[in-house]
């Protein structure tokens, strides 16, 4: 092919790293003495994924990926040099200048966390010698529930996220079906899953058969948690579908809408709950390989999902005979790198791939052209972690639990100005106040101003629409959305403008690119929201423009929040007024 | 291709097989046209295989590359032959009803083990057995061939080797299988199809066939000779003999471009009358006694041109040619006049229309039908043919409509110029992607990817005879010694060294090259030259 790279050399470490990385396949090139040589489109095409995962070691080796690292792997999978660099420049965690510290600290700033400011934090920081480090603001880093966090990279050290009340576990305050082992159960232990029931949903699933998975999860009327709510049963059934095509099931575990932590919980704290579950899901569509997409900004929860992964593989649970029914599965862990659009799931297939995490077009939807060109079922953990229950429980008395078209419960995100931060297993209808009474009700018993619902895309509403039923068709109903399950309590001292300003830097920060109205347009509206006084012709003319001429869900709800504070005559000043 | 001139298949079959095979052809640079319609097939999930001695630019994109021996193609091929029928992987339907001339073919290959073919051709005996499976199990494939295979002393044979496969497989005349001899220029294919070819009348009709002949003398109103002319080896050897003593060179650039540059000079020199008709004033024109200015065929003249894929095409008058240039067609239909022969006025389309009534595969050609039509594929016969993407198809038909296809069994010949201690380096030759043959219409540009004009050496030949990049080095054959510059190139196998003949004011490479050429095509072994390469000495 024609490739050319340019003059830069890596060095040692940076050669180990890549060639780790690649020692299981070999490079894109190889030559087998003097007259034979092997490589071509195909080979470097069937590489190309090792691409982010080689981009993560480079970093972690040497704190950046130089000029000559990037060179040396696109020379070793055979991608064109300035492809690379478009793929180690769109992730945030990538550095692509030498740093001039080997310690880079990213402090949450985001909407929640920013309420309580950064003394809490700091303190954890100092405590850990980190005072002298390289800070940058990031963006939510999914430890709401703490009220403060810290990504950490270091040169040569696995990265590690530090939360104020260091070490503390997630404050889970209500817990459900879903949440039954996260407290108390050892979360890397197979045993002590078993013990709780673990893997005994697998087994019926084995024992009746791929088609029955599917109708039980259909007759459950799980629908999805990522938050377009699409039905379970249909999409599986769609890649099932598929026959005579290798296929694919991937979990989503790239939860970054700012205000969410319930992903990071259930892998942090059941993490075999996910493997199983993504097992039962491989096993109903018929594919052959999974994958598990986590969030770079979730180092404990690749640890955790990754060392069950490990115990699984060791007890056959994983492998060429799971559970000794000669049936072949495997699930590869991969590592996000800090980019929120990965979590829009045609995106997140790009980027393990090994391209940048642009959105694509659809249709095709991912069920018939998703991972490498294939039939692909993409579930976000929460849905997939709600089948084993389907199973064991029946979708009749699953379904008996919620609403009529929200069946079972829901993991409800609670942050912000909440007595009792934290997530909330609760059955679908509860309603807002019940939730927040729950939770303890306003921190400091102070006047709620108003509450955000679903996250940076969802919506707001005021402090005293406590009536709300928290299901879809309750939230349909009031004209709000529940996302990915945020609940975030504003009080009465807040400058909502601040947050809705932070959000839309968030949403600049983090469009891709691609769509020239998101590229733009959410700029536009960061410039909006600083402009001394309104124009509100200009504010419809872009969140027309976004709504209408973005591919993704990205650019679609970028303005969501703001139109939503607007509509509920919440106190904004400047030009948001 | 069993008596067509012409690949079997068309351009859209490189992108809708399953395999192609590019065989002593570097498509990559020389072909840079048809390597598009390969790199679509390599899209839709196509594998690639190269064979050749270099690994080029082309076989970057290979799947497997196979670095045979320059000139032991036959061996591999034939390996490859006996591999698939050791298997049991060969078309056994399509060898029975098709084809005839298999048991003896078979006893041919049956002495080319995989062991031998290594020894041979260079190539590991495992590879060879991948290829061979590769190439017979593939639902389609493309054989495709260049100079690497043409450019030798025994190029023909090479040719029925490479056939000889696809019959076994049956990849020929189907969708997506057949086999390509590429062409280099964009009416290559057109001057042979035009009867610039010594023994055939336009459309690849035998001038010893009766039938054929008195059709055209019939149209033309002369009686003509049975006797097929020379091609242009045999030319030069009636040179030689003083049996050729004028010379008509039409767009060709035989002082530079020949094998044994220094004979061929020398040959040129010596005739009575040498005219030379060409867009450039080439090195074959500044011997000329007359040199007639000609347009450029492209933007200049009216008229077609056939491509590879046996399209034929029109091109049209944008400019006016400069200064004195004329339209071939005018210089030769005035020469004509000048002779005797009055051939009243010639146009494109009466030429063409002319044609038309003489050439079957023609005639349903209208200049209207090829323009509308964007290109029309040959064999076109009637008003309402469509032309046709695959040459061939009959063998499919059953019975096989027309006569069966045979197998040719061939031997394994090393290269005329034996590797001695005193001339121990295979020398090849090609081309790069920037220039074409000798220069004539690419020398006047400079275009920032030319690298040209240097001796390519392996590294581990440069080592031994501790010469570096850039140095300045004597390059001798048996007929002749020329300086060069070093380049180090680490796609070379030791014992290889390559070079274009691009630059031949440079660097004159057929100084160094052997005229021994095929007697079936007339074409000289320009790809296996044993040369010496000394370091200079003293001033220079």
């Amino acid at each position: 092919m024609d490739l050319h790279v340019g003059p830069d050399l890596a060095n040692d470490a940076e050669r180990a790293a890549v060639e780790r990385v690649i020692a299981a396949v070999g490079p894109s090139v190889v030559t087998v003495g003097e007259r034979l040589t092997l490589g071509g489109p195909h080979r470097a095409a069937a590489r190309r994924h090792l691409l982010l995962p080689a981009l993560h070691a480079l970093q972690q080796a040497a704190g950046w990926v130089s000029p000559g690292a990037l060179n040396l792997l696109a020379d070793a999978l055979g991608v064109p040099p300035a492809e690379a660099y478009g793929v180690a420049s769109f992730y945030d965690l990538f550095a692509l200048e030498r740093p001039a510290n080997p310690t880079v600290v990213r402090v949450c700033d985001d909407i929640a966390c920013r309420l309580f400011g950064t003394a809490a934090i700091d303190a954890v920081l100092t405590d850990a010698g980190l005072d002298d480090a390289t800070r940058h603001p990031s963006p939510c880093l999914g430890v709401c529930d703490h009220g403060g966090g810290a990504l950490v990279q270091r040169v040569g050290e696995a990265t590690t996220c530090l939360r104020v009340a260091a070490g503390a576990a997630t404050p889970v305050v209500e817990a459900g079906p879903l949440l039954a082992r996260a407290r108390g159960v050892h979360p890397t232990s197979l045993d002590a899953y078993r013990s709780t029931g673990g893997y005994g949903a697998l087994a019926v699933a084995m024992e009746r058969g791929a088609d029955a998975v599917i109708e039980a999860v259909t007759a459950s009327g799980l629908r999805g948690r990522g938050g377009a709510a699409f039905p379970t049963g249909v999409k599986w059934r769609a890649v099932a579908d598929q026959h005579g095509r290798a296929r694919h099931v991937v979990a989503n575990a790239d939860e970054s809408e700012p205000g969410t932590f319930k992903d990071r919980t259930i892998m942090e704290e059941d993490p075999f709950a996910l493997v199983e579950s993504l097992t039962i899901a491989g096993f109903a569509v018929g594919a052959a390989k999974g994958w598990i997409y986590v969030r770079g900004d979730y180092p404990r929860a690749q640890d955790r999902v990754g060392a069950a992964l490990a115990a699984a593989r060791a007890a056959s649970l994983l492998g060429h005979d799971v559970a000794g029914s000669g049936w072949s599965f495997d699930i590869e862990l991969r590592s996000g790198a800090g980019a929120y659009i990965c979590g829009e799931e045609t995106a997140l297939l790009n980027s393990i791939e090994g391209y940048r995490g642009e959105p694509r077009n659809k249709p095709p939807f991912p069920t018939t052209h998703g991972l490498f060109g294939l039939p692909t079922l993409v579930n976000n953990v929460e849905t997939l972690v709600n089948v084993p229950h389907v199973l064991l429980a029946g979708p009749d008395a699953y379904r008996a639990v919620g609403t009529t078209e929200s069946s079972g419960t829901r993991l409800f995100c609670l942050s912000g100005h909440v007595a009792r931060p934290g997530l909330y297993e609760l059955p679908f209808g509860v309603t807002l106040g019940a939730l927040i009474e729950r939770a303890g009700g306003v921190r400091d018993a102070r006047p709620l101003q108003a509450v955000l619902l679903g996250g940076a895309a969802g919506t707001f509403v005021r402090g005293d629409r406590l009536d709300i039923e928290l299901s879809f068709e309750g939230a349909r109903a009031a004209g709000v959305s529940l996302g990915s399950g945020v609940v975030m309590l504003f009080d009465d001292t807040v400058d909502l403008t601040d947050t809705l300003a932070r959000m839309a830097r968030f949403f600049r920060d983090e469009s891709c690119g691609q769509c020239v109205p998101c590229r733009v347009g959410t700029q536009r509206v960061v410039e909006w929201l600083q402009a001394p006084t309104a124009d509100a012709a200009l504010l419809d003319d872009l969140d027309a423009v976004l709504r209408d001429a973005s591919i993704c869900g990205l650019g679609q709800t970028a303005t969501s929040a703001l139109r939503s504070a607007q509509r509920a005559g919440l106190r904004i000043r400047g030009g948001a007024s | 291709m069993f008596g067509a001139g012409g690949g079997t298949s068309s351009y859209v079959d490189a992108e809708e097989t399953d395999l192609v095979l590019l065989w002593g052809s570097n498509a990559r640079e020389a072909h840079p046209i048809f390597f598009h319609h390969v790199l679509k097939g390599l899209r839709r999930g196509a594998r690639l295989w190269c064979i050749d001695p270099r690994r080029t630019s082309s076989a970057a994109w290979a799947d497997a590359w196979l670095g045979l021996n320059v000139g032991s193609d036959i061996a591999l091929a034939n390996a490859v032959g006996r591999e698939i029928i050791h298997a049991g992987l060969q078309h056994r339907e399509f060898i029975a009803r098709a084809t005839e001339g298999f048991e003896a073919y078979a006893a041919a290959v049956e002495p080319y083990t995989l062991a031998r073919a290594e020894q041979i051709t260079g190539v590991p005996g495992h590879a060879i057995r991948e290829l061979a499976h590769a190439y017979a199990t593939a639902p389609t494939a493309q054989l495709c061939w260049t100079l690497g295979i043409t450019e030798h002393h025994n190029a023909v044979d090479n040719v029925l080797a490479l056939i000889n496969l696809a019959l076994l497989t049956g990849h020929v005349g189907r969708p997506g299988s057949g086999v390509a001899p590429l062409r280099g220029q964009n009416n290559v294919q057109g001057g042979g199809d035009m009867g610039a070819i010594p023994d055939r009348f336009s459309g690849f009709q035998p001038v010893a066939d009766d039938t054929v002949r008195r059709r055209f003398e019939a149209s033309w109103g002369v009686p003509l000779s049975t006797v097929p002319g020379r091609h242009l080896s045999r030319m030069f050897e009636a040179m030689e003999e003083g049996e050729l003593r004028a010379l008509y060179v039409i767009g060709e650039n035989p002082a530079d471009s020949e094998a044994d540059g220094t004979r061929a000079r020398r040959l040129l020199e010596g005739l009575d009358v040498l005219v030379v008709q060409d867009v450039m004033l080439t090195r074959t024109a500044e011997l000329a006694d007359v040199v007639l200015p000609a347009a450029a065929a492209w933007a200049e003249t009216e008229g077609t041109v056939t491509n590879s894929e046996r399209r034929v095409q029109r091109v049209r008058r944008a400019v006016s040619p400069p200064g004195a240039a004329r339209d071939d067609l005018d210089v030769i239909v005035d020469l004509a006049g000048r002779l005797g022969a009055d051939w009243g006025t010639v146009t494109a389309v009466s030429a063409w229309e002319e044609l038309r009534t003489l050439s079957p595969v023609h005639a349903g050609m209208s200049y209207d039908r090829i323009e509308a039509s964007g290109g029309l594929q040959w064999p076109c016969p009637t008003d309402d043919h469509p032309g046709s993407r695959l040459l061939h198809e009959r063998l499919w038909c059953d019975p096989v409509e027309g006569g069966r296809a045979p197998f040719s069994p061939t031997e394994w010949v090393p290269p005329f110029d034996e590797l001695t201690d005193d001339y121990p380096l295979r020398l090849t030759t090609g081309r790069t992607l920037d220039s074409y043959n000798t220069g004539v219409q690419t020398g006047a540009y400079d275009p920032p990817i030319r690298r040209g004009r240097a001796l390519d050496l392996a590294p581990v030949d440069a080592a031994r005879l501790g010469v570096a990049e850039g140095e300045r080095v004597r390059v001798s054959s048996r007929r002749g010694s020329i300086e060069m510059t070093v380049a180090v190139r680490g796609e070379l196998p030791e014992g290889l060294a390559f070079t274009t003949f691009h630059f031949a004011d440079d660097a004159d490479v057929n100084v160094l090259t052997v005229d021994a050429w095929d007697p079936k095509s007339g074409t000289s072994e320009f790809k296996a030259t044993a040369i010496r390469v000394d370091k200079l000495t003293g001033a220079h």
